[in-house]
This record gives C-alpha cells, structure tokens and sequence, in this order.
C-alpha cells in the first residue's frame, strides 16, 4: 500500500544530505517507485544539483540501487526523479527562488529532517535550525497558499529528562513542561549571542586570546597571531553559545539545547501551521541500519561512537551511567520506514487524536545499559584497537558511576596533563622530546574530548524515560503483508545480541577510521610517503631556515665566536662575563619578537671592520657553523639541487656570516648591516627575514623567479616560522620546539630529525680558540 | 727498564705463543684490548725497538745538504739572488702522530732557508704539499714549520696551503707515455728551484712520490689513485711491486723533462712512536717483560679510559706527541736519495716472518693520515686496516689468499662534518649502494670529485677533496680481492655491517666466525703495530 500510495506524489524533503534524510531519499527512490522528490539543499558554492550529486548520491548507500539499475540507468533515474532546490532552513521563506517556490507549491508531501543534531551546537544556531525551521516551513507553505502533508522529524527527548513513561503526546500536554514562550527563549537567544560577542571584544578578553595565540604560535609575527587570536575569539563565543544553551535547556529540565529546541519547534510549528496538516515523527537515539539499505550504513560520525571509540582507545575508563537503564536505540531504517507509513497514510483527521508517532524501542524491546557495555567490551577484547607502536589496547571494565564521579576523574588527568603540557612549552626541547609534548597535547585534547562526551551523552545515560509506542504499534499493525515486508519498524524484532556486536560495532569502528590490525611492516611509513613527495622531481622551490635546521647555531654564537677571536686574557673574561649576564634578557627579547631582538643584537657590531669580519666569518664558518651543522641537513639541500629544485637559504642570520654557504644554495637572504667607513654601522639596512617578513621573502622569491608555492617545499625549526610552512605546499618541521612539533603533528607535516654528527663536542657559549689568531 | 738508551735496540721478533705467553695488548682507537691468543697455532709479530736518533740533527742536515746525492750539485750551489725559489714539505699526515717540537720539517726549512738568505734570495714559497688533503690550521702550520717560519713568511702569503682546485694556481706540464697527465702546482713549475721536505715514515712515502703527488691535482692522481693501480700493487709499500710507485716514477719523468728541477730532502725517524718514559711507553714493551708495576698501570690506564666520554678519550689521544728521532737525512738527486731513504726505513721497519697465516688479527690506533685532530670515522678505519697495514709486506701478504682479516676498533658511526663531509655522504649513500671499489669509481667517483660544494669546502674550510673517501676505499681494493672475510671486533655493528664487514664482539666470537671461513683449528698471526713494522713474508 505504501508504494500505491506514494505514487504520482511529489515529496518535498528538507534535510536530505544528513544521515536520516540520505537514508529516506534512497528508501523513497527504492521502495516507492512512483514518487518524485524535491530534495531543498543549501547550494554551497557547487549548487543544488551539484551538491545532491556528490553529497548524496554518490554516498554507498545508493550502492545497492546503483548496481541493479546500472550507472547510466541510476543516472536516467534520479534525473528523472529528483529535483534539486536551493534552500536553506535558516533563511525566511526558505530562501527559495520562484522555481524552488514553486516546486515546494506543488508538493503532495512536506517532510522536514533538517536539523543541528549535534548536542554541543551554540544555543543561537540550535534555536534558528531546530525551533525556527519547522517554523519557517509552514510559514512558506501558508505564504503559499498551499496545504501539503507536513511530516516533521522529531525527537523522543522533547519529554525531557523524566523517569517512567513518556506516551505520543504533544509536547505542552505534558504535566511536566514548564511552559515558556517560544518567542521569548528565540529573542533570548538572539540577544545572548549578541552580548557574547560584546564580550568576546573587551580589551581584557582580546588580552587574553591574543597572549594564548602566542602561547600557541610563539613569535610567529603580527598576521600570523592576528588570524589566530580571531579563530580563538571565534571558538571562545561558540563555546560561550554551546554552555549557554546546556545552562538554560538544563533548566527547564532537557537533558540539552538539542531536545529543548526540538521541543519549542514542536510547539511554535503547532501554532503557526494554519491548514497544514502537520505529523510529528519521532526517533529515540538513531544508529546504524538493521538492514536497509545494508546492515550497519552509516553516515557521519554519530552520537555514541564517539563514546565507544574512546572507550575502545583506552580513554575513557569509566562512562556514567545505571547498568539496568535502558538506552534507547533505533536504527535508522525503522525511522525511514516509520516516516515513509506516515506519508502514505496522510494526516490523521481532527478527531483522531494527536498525529505523533514515537520510533523507539524502549518500552518494547529494552536494551539494558549493562548489557551493551558488556558486548562492546567483549568485541573490542576481541577485535582491539591498535596504538601507534602496533599494540593492542586492552578495554577496561567499568564499574558504572555516577556521573561527578567519571568528571572528576577526567578533570584529574586533565590537569595532569595540563601541568606536563606547560613545563615542556617552557623546556628548551627540540625534535624527538619536542615530539613528546605534542603528544602530551594531543592527549590532553582527547581528553578534553572525553569530558565533553560525558557531559553531554552522560545525560541520556541517565535517562529513564520510557518512551510509548501505541501510535507506532498501530500504524505497524494497520500496514499489510508486503508493506511489513519492505517498511520494517517493528522494534520488537532487533535482536541485540546479534545487532550491537555483528552490525553496529564493525560499523562504527569502520567509520571512525580506527586502526584495526596492527601496522604492517616493510611498507612504506607515513614519513617516507612524505618524504618522497617532498623529493619529488616536480618541486620548485625549496626554502630553508638556518639555525636549528641546517646547523645547531645562532646569532649569539656567532657573535660571541667573532667578538672573542681578537681578545686575550682580561679582556676576553670581561666579554664573556658581559655576554652572560645578559642572555636572560636577550632571551625574553628574542621570545617576543624575532626582529626586534635582531635589531637590539646586531647593534653590538657598530664599528666592527668589514675587511677584518670577512676573513673572520671564513674561519668562523669552519669552526663554529660547519663544526655544528646537521649533515643530514646540508644533504637535503644538495640533493634539492641535484633534482633542480631552486633553492634558498631565508636567514636572519647576517649576511657575512652565511656568505661561506653561497655555493650550497641558489640564493641567499640574509640580514645586512649598513657601513660607514669600511666598518659596520650595526644598523640593519632592511627588515630582517623572520616570521611573516620570511613569508614575504619567499613569496617574492617565487615571484620573481616564476615559481608556484604550492609546489614549493619549507624547512623550518620554529612556530615563527608557520607563515612561511603555512605558505608552501610542502612543509618540513626540523627538530621542531614543541609548539611546532604539535602543529606538525595536527597537520600532517614531514618531520625531520637531523643532527649534528655524533663525536662534536657541545659548548654553551662558543669561543673562538684562545689566541689563534691574535699571536 | 729493560731496553734503556744504553742497550743496543732488538730487532723485530716473532713471538710463537704457548701456554705461558701473557695476553696481548691490542690497540682498540682510544683503548686498548687484552686478548688471549690460542696456543699452539698463534703468532705475534713484534716491531724493532727504537734505533738510535743522530746526535746531531741539525749538523746532519747541514752535511746532507753540501754533500748531495746522485746527480744533484750542493744546495748552496743552486741558490742566487734573483731566483725563485719554493720549498714544498710534508702536510699533517706526516709523521703519525705529530712529532714533539721541533719539528723535522722545521729543522730542515730552517737550514734551507739559512743557505737561501746567504745566498740572498729573496722570492722564497712555502706550500705545504697536500694534494687534496684537508689545508692546515695555522696552528698545525706553525707545529710543522716552527713559529720562527710561519711569522716571517705566513703574513704576506708566502707560506701558504696548496690549492688543486685553484684554476689559475695549477698547470698540465705533459703526459707519461702511459697518457697520464702530469698537473703540477703552477708556482713550483715556474720556480727555479723546488726544494721538498719530507719525512719518510712508510716506504710508500717520497720519492717522486713527494712532489708529483703532492704538489698535483684530481686530473693527475686520478691516473694511479684508482681501483686498477691498487689491485695491482702488490702491496704498495713495496716499491719493487707498487704500480702506484711507478705511475708517479713516470710523472717524476715528465717533471724532470718539462724542466721542473727538484732537491729533495728526505728524513726517516725511528719508530719511538710511544716513548720509552711516560703512560703509553708500554705499548713499546713486549708483554712478557712487563713488571708489575707495568701491569698495574695498564691495568689503571685501561679502566680509565673505560670511564671517559669519546670526546675527552679523543682529545687526550690526540694531545699525544711522538718523541721520534731523526735516523737519516739525504738530500739531492730523487731517485737516488730515495733509494738510500727507503733502505733506512727498512732498517727500522722489516721483520723477517716465515710463511703465511689463515687469520691475521691487528689492532688498530686511534689515529691514521687522516684524522690526525680529528675522527677516525669507519672509512678511515677500513683504509687504515686493510689499506695501509694490510699493505704492510714485502713478498706475499702475512694471511693467506681466502684467509680472513680481524680488526679490532670501535668503529664508531662518526664523522668530523668540517674534515670530512663528503665521506658522510660517501658513507650515506654510496656505500649504501655497493661496497664493491670497481663499481664504487665507475658510478660515483667522477660526481664526488667535481662537486661544486666539496671543491668549495677544500679551497676555504678544512675539508678533505670530495674524492678523498673514494681513494681510501680503493687503498683497501687489493685486501678486498684477497680477503676471504674481513670481522671488525668491538665496532659499532650497523656501521660495520654497512662496509660489507661482520662485526663481532669478542676476539673469541670473531675467530669462531673465522673458522667457517678458514676451517678449524685455523692458524693466527698477530701484528703488532704500531710502533710501525713491516713484514719481510718469505
């Protein structure tokens, strides 16, 4: 009856690249052949129809479809078949133009899915997608003059954080809501994000991101720490948005501004549908399919796997939550099918109660919390997750405890970690220990994951509402023999014992992308992969810093090598007794910023001979910077060369200093020193080439030689460096300080591990040898 | 003290080691190893002790420059005022290790410059005659020539370093009939007179060897450095059988005819490499005359030396200086002063050992020719090993052909990145690829060697020429095609695995292995050096 019914309709769906509405397009498509769809996508940059192709119909859930028609008939098809419309649910009148006006006019059936499903959404967008978009669809319908059957996808949490039973009532029929104006809860909303963002710009606040986007980046330069404090300004209000709507969804007693918005939605489209007969259907928790269009689809990565991958990582030991509760799962095909039953039945009539139907499986086919955390330990006993040395994580039990004792507990590891992230940001590392802190970081931000799981899905953990079925039941018993057979929602028949460990869990384990077996050997690694596309023919331009890339080296040394050579006894003790006592505050300066510090540094060679500096800098180059050079280093750059790369050395290092280096590189930007009567003026002629400055060096570099970035390769030690890693199609992190390490590390970068060639003695401050030149 | 200055020196010996022999010292880098020789069917060769120095150097030196050799007129005789006039020495790789002050290069420039003031020349060059060796510091120049030389001659730059990559400063003067090109210092070839200063430690040493090498570029060396030379000197220290000697005998021709008249002086010291006073004077010693007082300090030294950092155990090794005295000084005509140099060095030198052995074991110092100041990286370890002591016969080699080579050093994965960056690179990638000397020159020689960046590194820091580390592998070429197997014990196993050697880590373990190679019950020759000896193999 389904299919005779949908047939010559045309269904209009809101919704439909989400993981519920990819699922009904294509039972629609399947199951009822003579329906047509009006699929209202926001267009992005691509388009409607672009967007429909690839964010739809190209997921494997057409698989199936795919296969039986042929590509050329799936094309014939859905071309036939679907319209595209852009639209976008936010946007009054849906932000149709006529012709999607138009196709909305002429719809038979309405069925709204869109929704921001994520339970940590800011309370704004929350109230704009879940409560004002079934709104503004009904709104456009009654604009239009037109009464199509609106069908709008729910949830069974608008009841609210309750124990017992929660029955297919509307939402303000209940004798626990607490009734407020939904008006009111959206000005609200509104004017918090307007105050937020108010507050976000206060001068303390501003302070405060722009010194955590330098704790983060380091002296990476204005620009580079501009476009950071604004991504942190930005992040600090949705987090704002995120808490102010847990705060005021908790106080009306919803477990999250998900389900509270959900439930003003059901409310406010109640009032403004005019004739538009409206149904309301309602899913518990949506998981992978049972068995449409495969047993275990998924799209996106959904509510509890999170949770579960954690937990299988070894993450989160405890979960909170009652072992003899019931979490209530539906699979996604029941929904899809229950929706489908309800459009082919059309809208119930004035008198036959209220058109709301609950797809669960709570009251009927209960599946306890103990239960599933007993089955998901066992699979991943027997299937574990593997750590980046290839061994197996072993999952641990959990004892089911409250849920302020599980946050105390991450809280716990949370500062922990936070203490070990701050000494090692202090700690002058480099490159493998360096590697050490970034993992510390990416622990921590697990875990700051983790806290938040158990914040928001400890909620529903909790919950012991037991949600009612009689209209589902009905309408399941109202349905003939081949509508049960192809429209399967009957909670009673999903057997868990088979469903979690056999469907869900391979599923969920196969999206999350999670490694399974452990590395295999002999093939190639991520970094060789990296390294061989760094090495690749095709690369133009190659950059490289200086210190702590090429050679263990700085400015100071340098410095102090050249400044002592000429000095004997008193004279050499009171210059290095100088130079000591002032690294404290030549180190702070170099912390904030790079070309300030140069500039205050490089003064020191006021009045130093040109000629005499020049023979010095040969000698220094053989004792001082090839003695403490990264042989690896100097390999990579010829080997750049031999593969015609073009490339550059970018140093603020001096210009006398890296001369010596002249026939290594194809070109050479260094700093320079003004001179006035054969000796340096100790003024720098030009910004000094650090941070952005480097950037811009290199940009110009490629200019003026023709070449792209994007095919251009970096090699950097420092987060100062980012603007010029973060401009270049290939990036190297060289022994990176920490704060690159854990960029690196986020983004994928080859990271080099080059040093000085064992058996060359370390010195704290180098000195040229006492004498040798001054006898 | 059992061989006191009194006493005449003892000859070299052979030692047949039975139940009561005391272990034997081996040398092991910056340490020492104490091994136990199987009884019965070993053998330890001894080098000579210290001859005699001259009592009068400098007295010598002056007689050996009035009363030349060969068909060569007194020095002073071939010196006036408006000539030009170039002295060319020796660089750092000679004498091993470096010498106490004064210097024989110092003694004899400075003699030769007394005749050239009197004679009032005024256009007088010094070059330290390096090839494609590493330039010495200042400091290394000064030891060599003495403070005196180097500030009277250093400053205006006319003591200077030789450069073969200098375009302008090197010249092609012929061809041998064999078609190898003679390159020669352009200074030398224009100079009226070039005198040289050598010092002979090895019999390879001087000759013509001195200047048509030493004074020459890659366009000449590359005609007798090279994989087919080497396999055909057999060995190279025995100048009778040494393709090397010849090919720089044909040069020395060449020079002679293009006009370039040559005085050569050349010295040989003894072999009081250790001293016979102070804490290495026991490395003289042969084991079974240590007293007690010997042992213990042996045994101190040793967990000392356990104790330091490489860097400290280093730069304590190569602090130390060699008290050599000087045994001969001729001057004249080349091929006839070498002649009795060579005999002087075999005076020292030669120890007579009868027949052949399965596995010769050596221990190897801490320093060769070309880490002196430096690392003694795996290339140097392999060159030093079955290079130039394994070359260190007359006759046939001391092990067998298919025997198997054993040497003791910590080989470790080290390398000065100023002396020696193109042996990094030799290291990380040539031998990564093929260990085999032929295939090495073919594929890899021609790139090192014209390498913008090393030619650089040569002319103005202090690095080695980029063909350097190929030369050294290819000293080791006639060992390689002999050699059944070579085990280094105590080296650092991924770099010793990397040169297509086996490493083991005791002596015990690397005769174990020996024996898949040589049979059971192998016999065991053990060479003694340094002090430097050379085997007379009848």
């Amino acid at each position: 009856m389904i299919p005779e019914n949908l047939a010559g309709r045309r269904i209009a769906i809101t919704g439909s690249t989400g993981f519920l509405g990819t699922a009904l397009v294509e039972r629609l498509l399947r199951s009822a052949p003579g329906c047509e769809l009006v699929l209202i996508v926001r267009p992005g940059r691509r388009g409607a129809d672009r967007r429909v192709e690839r964010d739809i119909l190209r997921n494997d859930a057409f698989n199936n479809l795919r296969t039986q028609l042929g590509a050329d008939g799936f094309a014939e098809m859905t071309s036939r078949r679907i319209t595209a419309v852009a639209g976008d649910v936010t946007s009054d009148g849906l932000g149709l133009d006529a012709e999607g006006l138009a196709a909305l006019a002429s719809s038979d059936i309405v069925i709204h899915s869109a929704a921001v499903v994520s339970f940590d959404s800011p309370l704004d967008q929350a109230v704009e997608v879940n409560l004002l978009g079934p709104v503004r669809v009904v709104e456009t319908l009654v604009s239009l003059g037109v009464t199509p059957h609106l069908v709008t996808v729910s949830t069974c949490y608008v009841a609210g954080s309750r124990r017992g039973r929660a029955p297919e009532e509307p939402v303000d029929a209940s004798a626990f809501f607490v009734d407020v104006d939904w008006r009111g809860e959206v000005d609200a909303a509104r004017r918090i994000r307007l105050d937020t963002e108010t507050e976000s710009r206060t001068p303390g606040n501003l302070k405060g991101f722009r010194s955590e986007a330098h704790g983060e980046l380091g002296a990476a330069g204005i620009p580079s720490l501009a476009a950071k404090t604004e991504q942190l300004r930005c992040r600090w209000v949705d987090e704002k948005m995120a808490a102010a709507g847990v705060a005021r969804a908790t106080s009306l007693g919803f477990p999250d501004a998900y389900a509270f918005t959900k439930a003003l939605g059901e409310i406010a489209v109640a009032e403004s549908a005019g004739d538009v007969p409206i149904s309301v259907v309602r899913p518990a928790i949506i998981e992978s399919a049972h068995s449409e269009p495969s047993p275990g689809w998924i799209r996106g990565f959904r509510m509890a796997e999170p949770v579960i991958i954690s937990y299988a990582r070894g993450l989160l030991k405890e979960f909170p939550g009652v072992p003899e509760g019931t979490v209530d799962v539906i699979p996604v095909d029941f929904v899809v099918a229950a929706i489908c039953a309800v459009a082919a039945r059309g809208p119930l009539g004035p008198d036959e109660g209220a058109d709301i139907v609950q797809v669960a499986s709570g009251s009927v086919n209960p599946l306890q919390y103990g239960h599933l955390v007993d089955m998901v330990r066992e699979w991943f006993t027997e299937h574990p997750i593997y750590d980046e040395m290839g061994q197996p994580i072993t999952v641990p039990q959990w004892s089911f405890p409250g849920r302020g004792r599980v946050r105390k507990q991450l809280q716990r590891a949370a500062r922990t970690l936070d203490r070990a992230q701050k000494v090692f940001e202090v700690l002058p590392v480099r490159g493998r220990q360096a590697e050490v802190g970034a993992r510390l970081e990416e622990q921590r931000e697990l875990i700051g994951r983790a806290e938040g799981y158990v914040d928001l899905y400890g909620a529903y953990a909790e919950c012991e509402a037991v949600y009612g079925l009689e209209h589902l039941l009905g309408l399941w018993d109202s349905l003939d023999d081949a509508d049960q057979a192809t429209f399967g929602f009957d909670p009673r028949v999903i057997d868990w014992s088979r469903y979690v460990p056999d469907v869900h869990l391979p599923s969920v384990v196969k999206a999350g992308r999670v490694p399974m077996r452990p590395p295999a050997r002999g093939g190639e690694s991520r970094s060789e992969r990296l390294r061989r596309q760094v090495l690749a023919p095709e690369r133009q331009l190659v950059a490289f810093d200086l210190e702590n890339t090429l050679i263990a080296s700085n400015v100071v040394a340098s410095y102090a090598w050249l400044g002592s050579r000429h000095l004997r006894g008193r004279d050499r003790a009171r210059f290095v007794a100088h130079l000591v006592a002032e690294a404290p505050t030549l180190l702070s300066l170099d912390k904030k910023d790079r070309s300030d510090f140069l500039r205050h540094f490089y003064r020191r060679y006021e009045g130093a001979p040109v000629d005499q500096i020049a023979e010095d800098s040969m000698e220094q180059f053989s004792e001082l910077i090839l003695a403490k050079s990264f042989p690896a280093g100097i390999r990579r750059v010829r080997q750049h060369k031999a593969l015609g790369h073009r490339t550059v050395l970018i140093t603020g290092a001096l210009d006398f200093v890296v001369e010596p280096f002249r026939p290594l590189f194809d070109d050479i930007v260094s700093a320079e020193l003004g001179v006035v009567d054969g000796a340096y003026d100790g003024r720098m002629t030009a910004v000094p080439p650090t941070g952005e400055a480097r950037y811009q060096a290199l940009a110009d570099h490629a200019e003026l030689h023709g070449l792209d970035l994007r095919e251009s390769v970096a090699y950097a030690d420092s987060a100062s460096d980012l603007p010029m890693l973060e401009a270049v199609g290939f990036p190297v992190a060289v022994n990176p300080e920490t704060r690159l390490a854990s960029i690196a590390r986020k983004r994928g970068w080859l990271v080099e591990d080059f040093r000085q060639s064992p058996g060359m003695r370390r010195s704290v401050l180098p000195l040229a040898p006492a004498g040798s030149a001054s006898r | 003290m059992s061989n006191g200055r009194h006493l005449a020196p003892r000859p070299g010996f052979v030692l047949d080691v039975d139940r009561n022999s005391p272990p034997i010292v081996f040398h092991h880098g910056e340490g020492f190893r104490l091994e136990k020789l199987p009884p019965g069917r070993s053998r330890v060769i001894y080098p000579a002790e210290p001859l005699e120095g001259l009592a009068d150097p400098d007295g010598a030196i002056r007689h050996a420059l009035d009363n030349p050799l060969g068909d060569s007129e007194p020095l002073r005789a071939l010196l006036h005022s408006d000539m030009k006039l170039t002295i060319a020495f020796d660089d750092i790789s000679l004498p091993l290790p470096p010498m106490r002050r004064p210097d024989i290069r110092q003694r004899v420039i400075e003699a030769v410059l007394d005749l050239a003031a009197e004679a009032g020349v005024d256009d007088v060059h010094l070059i330290a005659a390096l090839a494609v060796h590493r330039r010495m510091t200042e400091d290394e120049l000064r030891h060599a020539v003495g403070d005196r030389v180097y500030d009277a001659f250093a400053p205006d730059g006319r003591l200077y370093n030789h450069d073969a990559e200098d375009p302008d400063g090197m010249v092609v003067l012929g061809e041998t009939p064999h078609g190898e090109d003679v390159q020669f210092s352009r200074r030398a070839a224009e100079s009226d007179l070039v005198v040289y200063v050598n010092i002979n430690l090895v019999a390879m040493d001087g000759g013509h060897k001195s200047t048509a090498t030493g004074l020459s570029g890659y366009t000449s060396l590359r005609h007798h450095h090279n994989v087919h030379t080497m396999s055909n000197s057999r060995s190279f220290m025995d100048q009778k059988n040494s393709a090397l000697h010849a090919s720089n005998w044909r040069m020395g021709k060449v020079l002679k005819d293009a006009g370039v008249k040559i005085f050569q002086i050349e010295t040989t010291v003894n072999n009081d490499t250790f001293g016979r006073q102070g804490p290495m004077a026991l490395l003289q010693k042969r084991e079974w005359e240590w007293s007690t007082r010997d042992r213990m300090q042996f045994l101190a030294m040793k967990a000392g030396l356990d104790l330091m950092p490489t860097g400290a155990k280093r730069k304590a090794f190569s602090s130390w200086q060699a008290p050599y005295a000087l045994t001969s000084v001729q001057a004249g005509e080349i091929e006839a002063v070498h002649e009795v140099t060579t005999a002087n060095v075999y005076r020292q030198q030669l120890v007579a050992v009868e027949g052949q052995t399965d596995i010769l074991t050596m221990g190897l110092p801490y320093i060769c020719p070309y880490n002196v100041n430096s690392i003694m990286n795996p290339i140097l370890v392999m060159c030093l090993g079955l290079g130039y002591f394994f070359n260190l016969y007359r006759g046939r080699p001391l092990v067998r052909e298919g025997g198997v080579l054993i040497l003791s050093h910590p080989t470790p994965w080290e390398f000065h990145p100023v002396h020696h960056p193109s042996y990094i690179d030799f290291f990380e990638q040539v031998l990564a690829d093929t260990t085999d000397p032929a295939e090495i020159e073919r594929k890899y020689e021609k790139q090192f060697a014209e390498d913008e960046w090393y030619i650089h590194l040569y002319r103005n820091s202090y690095a080695y020429h980029g063909v350097h580390p190929f030369y050294m592998w290819y000293w080791g070429t006639h060992a390689l095609e002999h050699l059944g197997r070579v085990i280094i014990v105590g080296g650092d196993p991924a770099a010793v695995r990397r040169m297509g050697f086996q490493p083991a880590s005791s002596l015990q373990d690397a005769l174990e292995m020996a024996s898949d190679v040589v049979g059971p019950q192998p016999t065991i020759t053990h060479m003694k050096n340094p002090p430097i000896l050379m085997a007379d193999v009848t």
